[in-house]
């Protein structure tokens, strides 16, 4: 079934925040940010803006009726800046006007006078002043201090990984119109309406139900909309609360950049150590997450990290510790994969290093090591495998190994192109990190016209999760899709929802829906047996029509809720799920952390101009476990999305802050994702299927996240072009991978290797410094 | 309502639209990104937003954008079905590669472009029964677009073309603008206020046109316009390959080359074309005119030899005889629709294997994009071979100063300066041991 918005948006006439029409009297707002990273607000003067025409009033902390903190985890982030600035384009004043262009040109005139503080913006210097967001954690399995001895080979390295801006089309936004009685109802373009709502409530001082956020779809999310829609809606919410007048505010393109948070960068130290076979013995991991000048979202990323920091591999003993490091950057947040390619690309660093070393492809390691069914995750839980299974099928049906020889053949002819192969295994965990935020709620009406409404806490933003909740309402009561409608998300149908994220969506509140509709089908089960004098257990719903035993009766499904309705019985439901069997210790790091595990292998070939320093990618062809997929279209089109923005973090896509921190890839023209040429030449994606039982929707196993990591196979089939160019190549593991990058490391000096090889016997292990 | 707010600096085509106008009476549809785009700029055109391709159902181009599930959060989707009409309303052959050029300038964050690629190749099949049909007749004739394009023609014919009070306004008030696909980027709030000179319609200023063997070029015709030309076809072959790292198809369709010239960009990509052509411009003010090589237009960090009232109204350079060769190259962090991090262009006239004429310029290594005189006069008189490369390259270094940004580094724009001047050698020169230059790096 394809996606069921697949009409209006071609013919431009889907609703997103901006179309919503505009009541008369809206008025308009726009953020003042500090123009400094950090430092003490000694005055703000906004006098000039205040007599600007058109200008209503501009909010500054002051002004907050309710308490000034919109931080979620941590309460430690003012909606308006009050006494000290701690990022660039953090929000220090809100204008509010009476047109866009009034509100933009009164923000021009304000003025701040700021004594500046030191400014941090390198995590592992945040660290070692001690700059922590929460206290670091440690995840352990084994014993690596006693584990080393046991090693043939041990390796050391750093790997760095840059933030990612999400890049949604479109940006941020809110549009707040006070309702009676002191409520405001709030648009907004959020993956997480109760977020917004709990931000709106407390930065207003209003109760929950007399705030209702409703959103029909967004323009992209990627996780920057998870948390980080609160602050536009919250100052909206702020301002059409004390003016009673709708207000709108909706992001240019560079302030969205400068003021919003990204994907964190990382900083990690790794060791690694094999016994002679290649098998990995022991795993240390130390990661430095950039989390930005306030908590956002960081402590669950950095658990993430930590939860995904063996990939999709066995290591009998890890020691893997986090620090989430309070920098002088806008929040970073989350952004598909939330902390877990960072960790995934420090551990292919560590085996391409090892790789490097013993002059062999880094696949025979990967192969050697992947992890089977029973096997421990380092936080405890039994692995369920299908990492071999995806592994072998991408060798055999994708013939690696006449790849593997095309490519020799065509590096020994070609002197200006070189291509490199990358294989790239993922193990990915589906559940929200935090146990509480696995429960969904739907609210399904069957019409006594046969017509049947859903509603879930799930927010549509490209993924397809409105198509699939009503696929699921459409088998359940076996009846034409045309006859299900899929509701806006309202926190006033849906409450406590939690935030469309962690690929989990459709199985929460696909789930909460099946058992909606299923109250429902028993409820009507039991009036047809009635109706038709038989059995309830031989009665059944297909194709619309009500079956006794197999054999088809009148009475469709029209008549049949009808006939519900006359009878009094109930033809609505609001179902409550909440995933079974997860659980995690804090105290311990240990527990069943996740309902299951998505894996997959993609094969990554690329070519590299060694004139220019430039490169294409030829092909990335996967095998991915599915499950049972319920709509392969959307499924391959999570796929196909997800490998191109997953390459774009690899290759192209470089956030670059200042020393003062300042962003200076501040918009499109300096930012760069991939465009329609970037993108492989070809993708192909193999179904690994399998009816294996699981808690996902229908066996239909969670998309969204798990494929942006195949992406990682880019950046070190590039690395392995670059070295067939140049051997010896000087190629640090710092992503991405930029054309100049790639040009350096092409032209590098040689490093000597040969030292770096360490037999246990050996005296002393000394760490390779990387740069 | 379906244009879509994207970045407002023409860079992810949410916003596409088509623009119709009759260029030597046919009627040409070609994509605009809006946020770019002054009303100055569409007079007495047809301009088309996604609402104005909407027909009772989908479309074969919706439809198939729709089958290939080639559209996910949707917001960029508008944009790339109005670029795909506009590949539809195109007299450009129906192939796949010309489909997939046609949106060229629209990003999408979600799809990861294949299934927009596949959708592309559907459309591709319905326009290959166009044959040699005029394109406006036959995709109303096989309702892939609504029937009222039929009459657009004539009612454009039958539109005043003249600007009210245009030809009044003071020159040495205004402010001229061609495409402003730099200008509105720089100073959308600024321009909303002035007072602004639109040279893009003007005929006068378009055109591109051989006398002799000097090729004339009208200061707003646009890229695509010179994409177009017999002339640029017939004397530089490469030139459709190497406009495609120029930019995209809209901007293309907007920008014109006086414009490059004038907003002074030190990376402007046809400003480094033209210098190693040795273009001439021709400055008029109204009443007087006076001519000026263009490298000479450049005195400092977007300081112009040029009065404020000064406006190009022509561009002329020799045309390229048997002896003589030209290459250009760039490189940039996204291959295409990316600002360079260094181009540069060559032109050398060989003769005997010598040398006579050369003119090397580069962008995006200092403050002016700049014609290397001192490289160019090294390289004439000398024989062709990796040793003169490679010397040429060391004075090149000299003539430089690259600064860090967000484009890349000083070192690497240096680095990447030598390598591409070896690029033009090799593109040129297929007797040189590429290895050997490849190898004789020193770093």
């Amino acid at each position: 079934m394809k996606n069921i918005d697949s009409k209006t948006h071609t013919r431009g006439k889907s609703i997103y925040l901006d179309d919503i029409p505009l009541l008369q009297g809206t008025l308009f707002g726009a953020a003042f940010g500090s123009p400094i990273a950090h430092g003490i607000i000694r005055s703000l003067n906004i006098s000039v803006a205040e007599q600007m025409p058109g200008v209503i009033k501009v909010f500054t902390a002051k002004d907050v009726t309710g308490e000034n903190q919109i931080g979620g985890i941590i309460p430690d982030e003012p909606l308006l800046a009050e006494h000290e600035v701690d990022f660039c384009g953090m929000p220090v004043a809100f204008v509010v006007a009476q047109s866009d262009d009034a509100a933009r040109a009164a923000v021009k005139t304000i003025t701040i006078d700021i004594e500046p503080l030191p400014v941090i913006t390198d995590p592992r210097e945040a660290k070692a002043r001690g700059e922590l967001i929460v206290p670091p954690r440690t995840f352990s399995l084994g014993n690596v201090d006693t584990a080393w001895q046991a090693c043939e080979y041990i390796f050391e390295g750093i790997a760095e990984t840059n933030g990612q801006e999400h890049l949604y089309i479109e940006t941020q936004g809110a549009y707040v119109i006070p309702q009676e009685n002191g409520a405001l109802k709030v648009y907004s373009s959020t993956q997480g309406p109760t977020a917004v709502q709990r931000a709106s409530c407390r930065v207003t001082g209003l109760p929950m139900h007399l705030v209702e956020v409703e959103v029909t779809r967004l323009g992209g999310g990627f996780g920057g909309k998870e948390d980080q829609a609160n602050t536009w809606a919250a100052l909206c919410a702020l301002a059409a609360h004390r003016l009673r007048k709708p207000v709108k505010y909706s992001l240019h393109r560079m302030e969205d950049m400068a003021m919003t948070g990204k994907r964190h960068p990382y900083s990690s130290d790794y060791k690694i150590g094999f016994d002679k076979d290649l098998k990995m013995v022991a795993y240390e991991a130390t990661f430095y997450q950039n989390a930005g000048a306030a908590a956002d979202l960081s402590p669950a990323i950095m658990e993430r990290t930590l939860l995904h920091c063996t990939n999709s591999y066995f290591i009998p003993n890890v020691k893997a510790t986090a620090y989430s490091c309070r920098t002088h950057l806008p929040p970073n947040t989350a952004f598909r994969g939330f902390g877990g390619p960072q960790s995934m690309f420090v551990i292919e660093s560590a085996i391409a290093k090892a790789a490097d070393t013993l002059g062999i492809d880094s696949a025979v390691i990967q192969k050697k090591n992947l992890i089977k069914t029973g096997d421990e995750f380092p936080f405890g839980q039994k692995a369920v495998s299908e990492a071999a299974e995806c592994w072998k099928k991408a060798e055999q049906l994708y013939e690696v190994n006449s790849i593997r020889e095309g490519i020799k053949d065509f590096n020994s002819k070609n002197q200006i192109y070189k291509k490199g192969l990358a294989l790239m295994p993922v193990c990915f965990g589906i559940s929200f990190t935090n146990t509480a935020m696995n429960q969904a709620r739907s609210l399904v009406h069957v019409y006594f016209d046969g017509s049947v409404s859903v509603s879930t806490g799930a927010v549509e933003m490209g993924q397809g999760v409105n198509t699939k909740i009503l696929q699921v309402a459409a088998i359940v009561f076996s009846i034409h899709p045309d006859r299900v409608k899929v509701q806006t998300t309202s926190t006033s149908r849906i409450a406590n929802t939690s935030p469309s994220a962690a690929s989990a969506t459709a199985d929460l509140n696909g789930k909460a829906t099946y058992l909606a509709c299923t109250r429902i089908l028993e409820r009507l089960k039991k009036v047809a047996a009635e109706e038709l004098g038989v059995d309830e257990n031989l009665i059944e719903l297909k194709d619309e029509y009500v079956f006794v035993n197999n054999v088809q009766s009148d009475l469709d499904w029209k008549k049949l809720v009808n006939t519900a309705h006359l009878k009094r019985v109930g033809i609505s439901e609001h179902a409550n799920y909440a995933t079974p069997e997860i659980y995690f210790d804090k105290a311990k790091e240990k527990g069943h952390a996740f309902s299951y595990h998505v894996y997959g292998t993609a094969v990554t070939v690329v070519t590299v101009d060694c004139l220019r320093g430039i490169y294409e990618i030829d092909a990335v062809k996967v095998v991915h476990d599915f499950g049972t997929s319920m709509n392969p279209a959307i499924d391959i089109g999570q796929i196909e999305g997800g490998i191109v923005q997953g390459i774009g973090w690899m290759t192209m896509e470089e956030i670059i802050y200042d020393k003062e921190g300042k962003l200076r890839s501040n918009a499109l023209s300096t930012y760069k994702v991939p465009d329609i040429y970037s993108a492989p030449k070809e993708i192909s994606i193999d179904f690994l299927q399998s009816d294996k039982d699981n808690l996902a929707i229908f066996r239909s196993k969670a998309v969204g996240e798990p494929p942006f990591m195949y992406g990682i196979g880019t950046y070190f089939a590039l690395r392995n072009a670059i070295k067939a160019f140049n051997p010896l190549a000087h190629i640090p593991f710092n992503a991405p991978m930029t054309p100049e990058k790639t040009l350096l490391a092409l032209y590098s000096n040689p490093q000597p290797l040969s030292k770096e090889i360490k037999r246990k016997d050996e005296e002393a292990v000394t760490s390779v410094a990387i740069n | 309502m379906g244009t879509k707010i994207g970045c407002r600096e023409g860079d992810c085509g949410a916003c596409t639209v088509l623009v119709g106008d009759l260029e030597n009476g046919e009627l040409q549809y070609r994509s605009f990104t809006s946020c770019l785009t002054p009303l100055g700029n569409i007079h007495g055109k047809h301009v088309v937003t996604v609402e104005g391709i909407n027909m009772d159902d989908l479309n074969p181009i919706q439809q198939c954008m729709a089958d290939a599930s080639a559209t996910q959060c949707g917001f960029c989707t508008p944009g790339f079905v109005m670029s795909l009409a506009g590949f539809c309303l195109s007299d450009q052959d129906a192939n796949q590669q010309n489909a997939v050029a046609a949106i060229d300038g629209n990003i999408c964050r979600c799809t990861g472009y294949k299934s927009i690629e596949r959708a592309a190749g559907k459309i591709t099949e319905l326009m290959q029964q166009k044959g040699n049909q005029e394109a406006v007749e036959f995709v109303t004739a096989n309702n892939i677009l609504p029937g009222y394009f039929a009459s657009i023609k004539e009612r454009l014919q039958k539109l005043s073309l003249a600007l009210n009070g245009e030809l009044n306004q003071p020159a040495s008030t205004a402010q001229f603008a061609g495409g402003g696909t730099d200008l509105y980027v720089q100073k959308p709030e600024e321009l909303k206020e002035a007072n602004v000179r639109f040279l893009y319609n003007k005929d006068v200023l378009k055109g591109i046109r051989k006398t002799g063997n000097k090729c004339f070029v009208g200061p707003s015709a646009t890229v695509t316009d010179l994409q177009g030309s017999e002339v640029m076809r017939q004397y530089f072959p490469n030139f459709n390959k190497q406009v495609k790292l120029i930019s995209s198809t809209p901007i293309r369709n907007m920008a014109t080359i006086a414009g490059n010239f004038i907003n002074a960009s030190p990376i402007g990509d046809f400003t480094i074309f033209f210098l190693a052509l040795n273009a001439t411009l021709v400055l008029s003010d109204g009443n007087k005119t006076r001519e000026l090589p263009l490298h000479k237009l450049y005195k400092g960090y977007k300081t112009l030899d040029k009065r404020p009232e000064e406006f190009i109204e022509q561009i002329w350079f020799e045309l390229p005889g048997k002896n003589t060769f030209f290459n250009f190259e760039k490189v940039s962090k996204r291959t295409h629709l990316d600002i360079a991090s260094v181009n540069t262009a060559i032109q050398l006239t060989v003769v005997d294997g010598t040398i006579t004429e050369a003119h090397l310029s580069a962008g995006g290594v200092g403050p002016i994009p700049k014609l290397l005189e001192q490289t160019s006069e090294f390289l004439r008189g000398r024989a062709v071979t990796e040793e003169v490369i490679n010397d040429a390259i060391d004075i090149a270094q000299s003539e430089i100063s690259p600064i860090s940004d967000a484009r890349g580094t000083s070192g690497y724009k240096r680095l990447l300066l030598g390598q591409l001047i070896k690029a033009h050698f090799i593109a040129l020169f297929p007797h040189l041991q590429v290895k050997k230059l490849l190898l004789s790096h020193s770093s």
